[in-house]
């Protein structure tokens, strides 16, 4: 109490003396409290801002080649996005993109939960399974494609090999046009688990554990323990998984580059390996800067809903 | 995009020292004699070896320093727009000849008449063709190559087929030829999504007529339903469509293609392979009048515009060298490929009959670029996509290639 009444008195000292002095001390203030944000402003502003308004300026410009050697990029308005739009492949690659999005990021939120519940239960070897449950995430991305090139093989592919066994025709995973999607959205699914075990599995830690045992004496086991103690308590865990998993799947050009390419037919063709085809095959780089605009926008839609989510959170 | 201009900038500054450091190494050791930074793909041997001995010897016949940047071949193009954008080119580039004249185009690359360097008398008209951007000489292949018509002789005695000349030929030995019980193919040839996958119909095109510019055409149709009948024969695999050149090779090699569209560059692989017996044929035509088409292949060596008037002249000195048909010979040694000039080639083909059919279709050869230029991607892309549209069923060759040609302008 003491320290407080001093620090009042000398508050009331600066006050009754000269404004002058005061107001300097307040620029200060004011200054400091800039400082200590400032390389927070200028770290996005030149590793995030300035690429952005680049993109953007460059999607405004007919950016070819020749702009790399002579820096003339002749302006032509929103000519880029007519083309984007007007290109039957749009509508495939949004829709590609969405399934793709969508069926990654189901399979491996559900997975990876499951995985994270049955960890929590210590068992023998458990910290040791868990940390090989990471493997994928250690490996090379380009290592594991063509690894999951050959086990995807139609003729020579371990997977055809081993449901031969089974007498099953030997399936078309990479090649047909219907399946091609599904087979890279399984791939994507055993590259993301890592991540969404871990994140979860680190908020079930911190769920505390005399809740499960006052639950249990009213009688809430198992799903209903899961219902109203696990799944309320790392609420803010899941959505921090579900957002940033999105936005990561939303990028994913390794993967499908390494697999399919994009084919067969442009039928694992999403927006961001169209970009990447338009800017670096096809030195189309105005085009290029368009589509991934265009994703930019999608995933700038999701950190808002994501911030949103939060912010309930923190008001609750 | 502007990350990668720093890194040019950091590579940029890289070279810079290295190549300084270069300049002080030599010029304590042979007084003022310059150093040309040659830039080129090849990053494996025995290529990488042998063209780092070819430059060497020329080098010695200009009196100048050779000093070698290998760039892995995906990564040249956008290594070679890094070094534009921060003025760090090399003196001699190596680029695949259809980026010829998206690079001249750019302005980075000097006309090669600047320094009195023409094409040597009688190399192949597609090369200058396909150096030459807007009436210039840009760049010069001492050696090309094409693809032609594989076929494993054993296979093709047993079956009592002789190699095909016409695509009926062709389409009736694929099929004798197949077994499935064995998983033998007939025919193997790479439909894949990328320009590859282009570069290998171009001859069924080609021969029979169609062109680029529009290829919703009758001709190019008719191209386009030989490949999609192939495949429904049984006497091509579905998988084409995911094979690149070299996984069509691989697939030759173990004895479960009888036939394939590939390239001389392969000899060294077919020749290691003990037992394999094989030989090549000319890509065959629809009809027996017509003649083949295949799309010209090879790298040409061009000099950037660098700013350094003296080093400028001197490159274009060893780009005449690297030229020569004596060279030239000596480069077909190293790489398997072609000497650019007949004579040269016919010299070569003598010696060397694996190639002979390659030194047959590299006369009619065509330039990718000789009629598109720089727009030339966009057809390659509009190309394999109506292939690959009707090889996967999506669409009939004919709206495979009508709904590509609306994207090839």
């Amino acid at each position: 109490m003491t320290s407080v009444d001093v620090g009042l008195e000398k508050e009331v000292a600066h006050t009754s003396r000269g404004g002058g002095r005061r107001r300097r001390r307040r620029l200060g203030d004011y200054l400091t409290r800039w400082l200590f944000v400032a390389p927070a402003i200028v770290f996005v502003l030149v590793f995030f801002g300035y690429p952005i308004v680049q993109n953007v300026v460059m999607s405004l410009q007919d950016y070819t080649t020749a702009t790399f050697y002579t820096g003339i990029a002749p302006w032509v308005g929103f000519e880029n996005y007519a083309k984007v739009f007007g290109n039957p492949l749009f509508v495939t690659t949004l829709v590609n993109t969405l399934l793709f999005t969508v069926g990654s990021i189901v399979f491996q939120f559900g997975i990876g939960m499951g995985l994270a519940l049955f960890f929590k239960r210590h068992f023998p070897l458990s910290g040791f399974l868990r940390s090989l449950l990471l493997l994928p995430w250690l490996l090379p991305l380009i290592a594991s494609a063509a690894v999951w090139k050959w086990i995807l093989d139609q003729g020579s592919g371990a997977l055809n090999q081993f449901l031969g066994l089974f007498g099953v025709q030997p399936v078309p995973w990479l090649v047909s046009p219907s399946l091609a999607l599904i087979a890279v959205i399984g791939v994507n699914i055993w590259l993301g688990i890592p991540f969404n075990t871990t994140i979860l599995y680190s908020g079930l830690q911190a769920v505390p554990e005399e809740l499960y045992e006052a639950a249990a004496l009213d009688g809430a086991v198992g799903w209903k323990a899961f219902w109203h103690i696990t799944w309320p308590s790392i609420r803010s865990v899941v959505s921090v998984v579900i957002v940033l998993g999105v936005v990561l799947t939303l990028k994913v050009v390794d993967i499908i580059l390494g697999l399919t390419g994009g084919g067969p037919a442009n039928s694992t063709q999403t927006l961001a390996t169209w970009a990447y085809q338009n800017s670096f095959v096809q030195f189309l780089f105005g085009q290029g800067a368009a589509i991934s605009n265009v994703l930019i926008v999608i995933s700038l839609l999701f950190a808002v809903v994501y911030l949103y989510i939060n912010r309930k959170g923190a008001d609750e | 995009m502007k990350k990668s201009r720093i890194l040019a900038a950091v590579a940029g500054a890289m070279m810079v020292s290295l190549s300084l450091a270069a300049c002080s190494g030599s010029g304590s050791s042979s007084g003022s004699k310059q150093t040309l930074t040659v830039e080129d793909y090849y990053t494996a041997n025995p290529s990488m070896s042998g063209y780092n001995n070819i430059y060497k010897q020329c080098g010695k016949q200009i009196g100048a320093n050779v000093k070698t940047v290998h760039i892995a071949g995906a990564s040249l193009i956008s290594k070679v727009l890094q070094q534009a954008s921060s003025k760090t080119l090399p003196d001699v580039l190596m680029l695949d000849n259809p980026d010829v004249q998206q690079i001249a185009a750019t302005g980075a690359l000097s006309p090669l008449k600047d320094f009195g360097v023409t094409a040597p008398k009688g190399d192949v008209p597609a090369v200058i063709k396909a150096g030459t951007y807007k009436g210039e000489l840009y760049g010069l292949a001492p050696v090309i190559n094409s693809i032609a018509l594989y076929y494993n002789a054993d296979m093709l005695k047993a079956a009592g087929v002789t190699p095909p000349t016409t695509w009926a030929e062709l389409k009736a030995a694929a099929l004798k030829l197949t077994d499935k019980s064995k998983g033998v193919y007939g025919f193997a040839m790479s439909n894949i999504n990328t320009y590859e996958g282009t570069w290998q119909f171009l001859p069924f095109m080609w021969s029979n007529g169609g062109d680029e510019k529009n290829i919703d055409t009758t001709a190019t149709e008719q191209a386009l339903q030989f490949d999609v009948d192939l495949q429904n024969d049984g006497s091509m695999s579905k998988s084409s469509v995911s094979w690149s050149q070299q996984d069509v090779n691989n697939q030759f090699v173990a004895g479960k293609a009888a036939m394939m569209i590939n390239g001389p560059w392969q000899l060294p692989v077919l020749n290691a392979k003990k037992g394999l017996n094989f030989d090549s044929v000319p890509i065959p035509t629809r009809t027996s009048s017509q003649k083949v088409v295949s799309p010209l292949g090879g790298e040409t060596f061009n000099v950037p515009r660098t700013g350094d008037k003296t080093k400028m002249a001197l490159a274009g000195k060893f780009v005449q060298c690297l030229n020569k048909p004596a060279t030239q010979l000596k480069i077909a040694k190293v790489s398997g490929n072609v000497p650019s000039q007949e004579a040269a080639a016919a010299t070569w083909a003598k010696s060397h009959p694996q190639v002979k059919s390659f030194v047959e279709t590299v006369k009619t050869a065509r330039a990718r670029t000789a009629e598109l230029g720089p727009k030339w991607p966009t057809a390659a892309t509009a190309i394999y996509t109506a292939v690959q549209n009707a090889l996967t069923g999506k669409a009939s060759p004919a709206d495979a290639l009508k709904q590509a040609q609306t994207q090839n302008k």
